[in-house]
């Protein structure tokens, strides 16, 4: 400014050099006050915040760096550690493989599993990052069938047989489905299933003795490897199952709505708890006695039509909450109902609904610990049972249960990262 | 383009509508419609909100279905046979009122979407077809936006521009303009008329009286679902016949 201030006309001459804003305008000293010390109320909360979390930190971080890892049973951390605190998580290292693979995996076989999942990342991806190349998805299409020969074992020629029936029922469908989609809907499946049955016919008894891969039966999985296959299959399974039960509820053919309504409305009703008994206890009384479907596949198919009642109504939300000019521009172009739903709604539906399918996944994982009740030894059904039983380890609970807590933690919060990255992704409506 | 008017119109018949009736539950909508439209021309249908103008339009493209009496659509019969009524959607634009572009897809993708899917014509073809409909509208540079990035005016001549590429005989337009800002609007309206130049055959329902009589070579008025005066524009507009009409016209004339 001028310092004559009786003369109002004034031409800056020279540019004024730039001056740092004071120590109270950046870094870390305003970040504080603003974020921290903005008033005497938010410094109160703060200090009791800080207060808290000493509480917290001081009581649990001796309990985990100065746990045990190697001892061999409970009364010996004991001893060891004299009254001092700190957890027994010796239990977590030597039940390691069982609290991940159940106690009768043979234990020689352990790499199967891990192959699997280590194959089931390069099989997810190109599902879930949809820049990857397209051509990824064949083995996306393969991998079902190749967990199930690794994990399981025994004869090559089942997953074979059964990769061949989706095959040809998929032939069919596509021939038949151009003319009619029920046509090409129930010659597909018809296809498949002659094809399983033909072809499971046609493998001999013993085809499992001596094959590549040692046979393990469903009765002998267990641990954290079964929560992941049952969270894998039920999510997998359940999606494609709940959008056609949306699509389903909205259909004009009576016939076709009501049996998706009275579906959803009737699983939605009934405790998982209860299907998974059913599962277990009822569904032998209604097979004749000497066919043996197997538990973990009554299970997958109690889970999955749980979570699909779900999900469908999650989608129906999404489908509402899309304009009906959006279905008017698809017919107008000339779209017919597979191509509109195809290009045009789902896609828009579906990304309306990511909060409500990821809700429905993550409860759907942890469910699944639900099949201890059943007497699967899941990872709550192996610490639960043989763990805690066991005369070694008997009253180590903080360390088991947190360590299941944590596994199911990493994985639920990997979902919902993915989700939020996904939403972030397929965001183009620039509000 | 005060030759447009002039424009010919050839004696092919484009749609026919003989005796169509249409109810929404009770409510009788469109009473005994009897229109025939031939190819080249150009017609605006106005009338007061409600009148079933809309309604009228959207039947011939079976977005709404009529009860009684016949559609005709170059020479395809509409029935609620689903394969006519694709052949009819594929034949006939259609531009609505909230543009109804689709969020997820790009302004190219939206073009190109039916041509690929309907049409089956290779995506390097279609694409091409929609940057030449996409220039001819104004727009090419906008082509890798999303529509949520594109003024009002710029989504409907998207919108035109998409059912261009599917290279439609006959163009719908429910109320383009009502949705847009009055400096929009002018874009809007001379992309309509380049079209109508080029003798695409046209049923508009909208209320520019201004783009009515520079284009159209026929206004409707309907009002309560039935067709009360038809005429060419500048009788129409100078000696409307009957009081309804009048009344109307000193409406929406009047200031």
């Amino acid at each position: 400014m001028p310092t004559d201030t009786s003369n109002v006309a004034f031409v800056r001459t020279e540019t004024l050099p730039e001056k740092a804003p004071p120590a109270s305008e950046t870094g870390i000293v305003k970040w504080l006050r603003e974020n921290l010390f903005a008033g005497w109320a938010n410094s109160l909360l703060t200090l009791l915040a800080i207060w808290a979390i000493y509480i917290i930190l001081s009581s649990i971080l001796p309990w985990l760096f100065g746990g045990l890892w190697t001892t061999s049973s409970l009364s010996e951390c004991r001893e060891i550690l004299q009254g001092r605190v700190g957890g027994c998580f010796s239990v977590l290292t030597e039940r390691w493989n069982q609290l991940l693979y159940g106690f009768k995996y043979p234990n020689d076989q352990y790499w199967r599993p891990n192959l699997a999942l280590v194959l089931l990342f390069f099989a997810a991806a190109p599902v879930l990052f949809f820049d990857l190349p397209r051509k990824l998805l064949i083995f996306t299409g393969l991998y079902p069938f190749l967990a199930f020969w690794l994990i399981w074992g025994g004869a090559i020629a089942v997953p074979i047989v059964a990769l061949l029936g989706v095959v040809a029922g998929y032939v069919v469908f596509d021939r038949l489905g151009k003319q009619t989609f029920a046509g090409g809907f129930f010659g597909g499946i018809a296809a498949a299933i002659l094809v399983w049955v033909l072809g499971m016919a046609l493998i001999p008894e013993t085809a499992s003795e001596n094959a590549l891969l040692e046979s393990v039966p469903s009765r002998d999985l267990g641990g954290f490897m079964l929560n992941l296959m049952l969270g894998v299959t039920c999510v997998s399974l359940s999606l494609p199952i709940g959008i056609a039960l949306a699509l389903g509820r909205q259909s004009n053919m009576p016939l076709i709505k009501w049996i998706c309504v009275v579906f959803i409305e009737f699983i939605r009703g009934v405790p998982l708890i209860t299907l998974l008994f059913v599962a277990s206890v009822m569904l032998s009384y209604f097979f004749p006695p000497e066919s043996t479907v197997d538990l973990f596949l009554r299970v997958v198919i109690m889970i999955t039509v749980f979570s699909a009642a779900y999900i469908a109504e999650v989608i129906r939300g999404g489908l509402a909450a899309l304009p009906k000019g959006q279905y008017e521009a698809a017919d107008s172009l000339g779209l017919d109902y597979p191509q509109a739903m195809q290009l045009i709604i789902l896609p828009q539906a579906l990304k309306i609904s990511i909060p409500g399918i990821v809700n429905v996944a993550v409860g759907l994982f942890k469910d699944t610990t639900l099949v201890s009740v059943i007497s699967m030894f899941d990872l709550v059904g192996m610490i639960r049972g043989p763990i805690l039983a066991s005369t070694e380890w008997n009253g180590v609970y903080w360390e088991l249960l947190g360590f299941a807590a944590a596994l199911f933690f990493v994985v639920c919060y990997g979902i919902s990262q993915y989700s939020q990255w996904l939403e972030r992704r397929l965001a183009t409506d620039h509000r | 383009m005060a030759e447009a008017a002039q424009m010919t119109v050839s004696d092919e018949v484009a749609i026919s509508i003989e005796n169509m009736n249409k109810w929404y539950g009770t409510f009788h909508v469109l009473r005994d419609i009897d229109l025939t439209v031939y190819r080249g021309e150009r017609i605006v249908i106005c009338g007061p909100s409600g009148s079933g103008k809309s309604t009228l339009i959207r039947c011939i493209n079976a977005l709404e279905e009529h009860q009684q009496g016949s559609i005709t659509v170059d020479g395809t019969l509409l029935s609620s046979d689903i394969k006519n009524i694709d052949v009819i959607r594929s034949e006939v634009g259609m531009c609505f009122q909230h543009f109804n572009l689709f969020p997820h897809l790009t302004i190219l993708e939206n073009c190109t979407l039916a041509p690929i899917w309907v049409r089956k014509i290779p995506k390097k073809e279609a694409e091409e077809t929609a940057m030449h409909f996409l220039e001819k509208v104004k727009i090419p540079e906008q082509a890798d936006k999303y529509p949520g990035q594109l003024s009002g005016g710029q989504q409907q001549r998207v919108a035109i521009a998409r059912s261009l590429c599917m290279k439609p005989r006959i163009m719908l337009f429910d109320e383009p303009t009502s949705a847009l800002d009055p400096e929009m609007i002018k874009e809007v309206l001379d992309t309509m008329i380049e079209l109508a130049e080029e003798g695409m055959t046209m049923l508009c329902v909208t209320h520019e009286m201004g783009f009515a009589r520079q284009v159209a070579n026929r206004v409707i008025f309907m009002d309560q679902g039935q067709i009360v005066e038809q005429n060419e524009p500048e009788p129409f507009f100078s000696n409307p016949q009957s009081d309804r009409t009048k009344l109307f016209l000193s409406q929406i004339l009047g200031h």
